[in-house]
């Protein structure tokens, strides 16, 4: 549903992407990890037209982004990381608006205004002005906004940026029940957690380019799917290993108070860069 | 073409705060009305009848580029650079041309709005235009002319000061001197010829022509005619340029 070929993007002498290859398949959810200025809102501009390749191509749906923006646009859904819904509207006014702009009729507009005010929680809230929101309620307002007319294909891009935990994995429902409807996401985050629950597939970007990609268990796997510690022992290096059993046994022979846990992501980009994601 | 969701957003924001648009669509124009109008015009006679009538198409000519080229380009320039509004319309399927006929049209309500609410106060006021179709018509014109200008303004200024200076450099001379006030042939000739450059001097000449119950000129219509073509597809041109 999307690909890209060496898609590349430059700002002056800064290369925000650099040749980046992927491509997502239908139904898949598909997040861009990575830290700040890693290139992802970049990567998604170039895939929702707002900004042209300097080099490279991306099709998505089967139309090229370039070449063909307006079957892209008419095929993709967007949950954009700046929130920019029209603060003077209401909820139900924003909705309606997409709605319009994706030439919706008036009939199928209400209905399906009222479903997905319904789906993101905020069915009460239909008459209230967007200024009068919460932040939470705010991002969930824009899924609902980029699901307005029915995507095949929705890019969010930092879902989840800014909230407290509890907003953070209500969302995290609403993004695991569209996954079950076979809508294809792809998404953008730098929480590790959050590329380790929703994602089928991640591929972790760092300074423009993709450093690895696989599902978050061949990832993990693939440095070693167990981690042993030292507690606040910074100096002795973290070892992996592919089973507990072997873990436990190495760490008999070293002489601190030993962690023993699950590896995740982030070990995954610590043991690839030698930097932190989390910063 | 779907250029209407736009102009509809626009005026459902009208709709919720109508006393404001009202005022804010107002202020200026009253206050040239009551200055030039009521205070330094009393008693004085220009072509045979009194200031206020010369003064009154006028003041409806700018009011007429004021509201439509101010809000155009401000509410744009704000979506563009701080809100992003626009992306939402950049990334459904709505092309260029669409985006700038919905603006510009938003423009030519609040402009003719603006002219037609000065024209109550100036009847109430006993000022007696001669008002004919076509004197709605260049006011139409002069309101989508200006508001297309507001588009392109919008979509070239990368800033919110860009945005002030065209006004103060543009905008704010052109109101004063596109013989809004006076007459432009009583300026001297190399003056004269500049500020006929102007398309707000080319509405204030026809409107005054009309007003007083002669012809319109033909080289005024044509020039202002052109001027709201070719601000239009500057501003398709440039909106199309960002999408
Ligand atoms: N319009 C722009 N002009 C110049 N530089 C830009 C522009 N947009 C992005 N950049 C630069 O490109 C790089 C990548 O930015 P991008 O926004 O894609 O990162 P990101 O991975 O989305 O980061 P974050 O997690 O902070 O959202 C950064 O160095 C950024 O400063
Ligand atoms: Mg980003």
């Amino acid at each position: 549903m999307i690909e890209t070929i060496n898609l590349s993007r430059n700002f002056g002498s800064l290369a925000a992407v650099k040749s980046v290859n992927f491509a997502v398949n239908k139904g898949e959810v598909f997040g861009l990890l990575g830290p700040n200025g890693a290139g992802k809102t970049t990567t998604i501009r170039m895939l929702t037209t707002l900004l042209s390749p300097t080099s490279g191509t991306a099709t998505v749906s089967g139309h090229n982004v370039a070449g063909d923006p307006l079957s892209v646009k008419k095929a993709i859904g967007v949950v954009p990381q700046m929130l920019n819904l029209d603060i003077d509207l209401t909820a139900a006014e924003n909705l309606e608006y997409h709605g319009r702009l994706h030439r919706m009729k008036p009939a199928d507009r209400t209905a399906r205004t009222e479903e997905l005010l319904h789906f993101v929680g905020l069915w009460d809230r239909r008459d209230t002005h967007v200024e009068h929101l919460s932040g939470g309620m705010r991002r969930r307002l824009l899924i609902a906004r980029g699901l307005m007319h029915r995507p095949a294909v929705v890019f969010m891009d930092e879902p989840t940026v800014g909230l407290d935990p509890q907003a953070r994995r209500m969302i995290w429902g609403l993004i695991e029940t569209l996954k079950r409807s076979g809508i294809t996401i792809l998404l953008t985050t730098h929480y590790i957690e959050e590329a380790d629950v929703l994602c089928d597939r991640v591929a972790i970007m760092r300074a423009g380019s993709i450093i690895a990609m696989d599902t978050p268990q061949a990832l993990k796997a693939g440095v070693g799917r167990v981690v042993l510690e030292c507690l606040g022992r910074h100096d002795i290096p973290r070892q992996f290993f592919q089973t507990r059993e072997e873990a436990l046994d190495a760490g008999r022979s070293v002489g601190c108070d030993l962690v023993v846990r699950d590896s995740t992501l982030e070990d995954v980009f610590i043991q690839l860069t030698g930097e932190r994601i989390d910063a | 073409m779907n250029f209407y969701p736009i102009f509809w957003k626009d005026l459902l924001l009208i709709r919720k705060k109508p006393w404001r648009f009202l005022a804010s669509s107002m202020v200026m124009p009253l206050l040239y009305l009551v200055t030039f109008g009521w205070g330094l015009g009393r008693g004085m006679n220009v072509n045979g009848g009194t200031y206020l009538e010369f003064v009154l198409p006028g003041i409806l000519a700018l009011s007429a580029m004021n509201n439509s080229f101010g809000p155009v380009s401000t509410s744009l320039n704000i979506s563009k650079l701080y809100t992003k509004t626009i992306e939402e319309v950049l990334v459904s399927p709505v092309g260029p041309w669409s985006i700038a006929l919905g603006r510009a049209l938003t423009g030519l309500v609040r402009g003719l709005f603006s002219a037609l609410m000065l024209l109550l106060v100036g009847a109430a006021s006993g000022v007696h235009l001669n008002l004919s179709p076509f004197f709605f018509v260049v006011l139409a014109l002069t309101a989508f002319c200006f508001a297309s200008m507001g588009v392109a303004a919008a979509m070239i200024a990368h800033s919110h000061e860009d945005m002030a200076n065209f006004n103060s450099f543009f905008i704010i001379p052109m109101s004063f001197l596109a013989g809004t006030f006076f007459s432009p042939d009583k300026l001297p000739q190399p003056l004269e010829s500049l500020i006929l450059v102007y398309p707000l001097t080319h509405s204030s000449l026809l409107l005054r022509e009309m007003a007083a119950g002669r012809e319109p000129t033909l080289g005024s219509t044509i020039i202002l005619f052109a001027y709201t073509v070719m601000f239009f597809y500057l501003a398709g041109r440039l909106v199309k340029r960002t999408v």
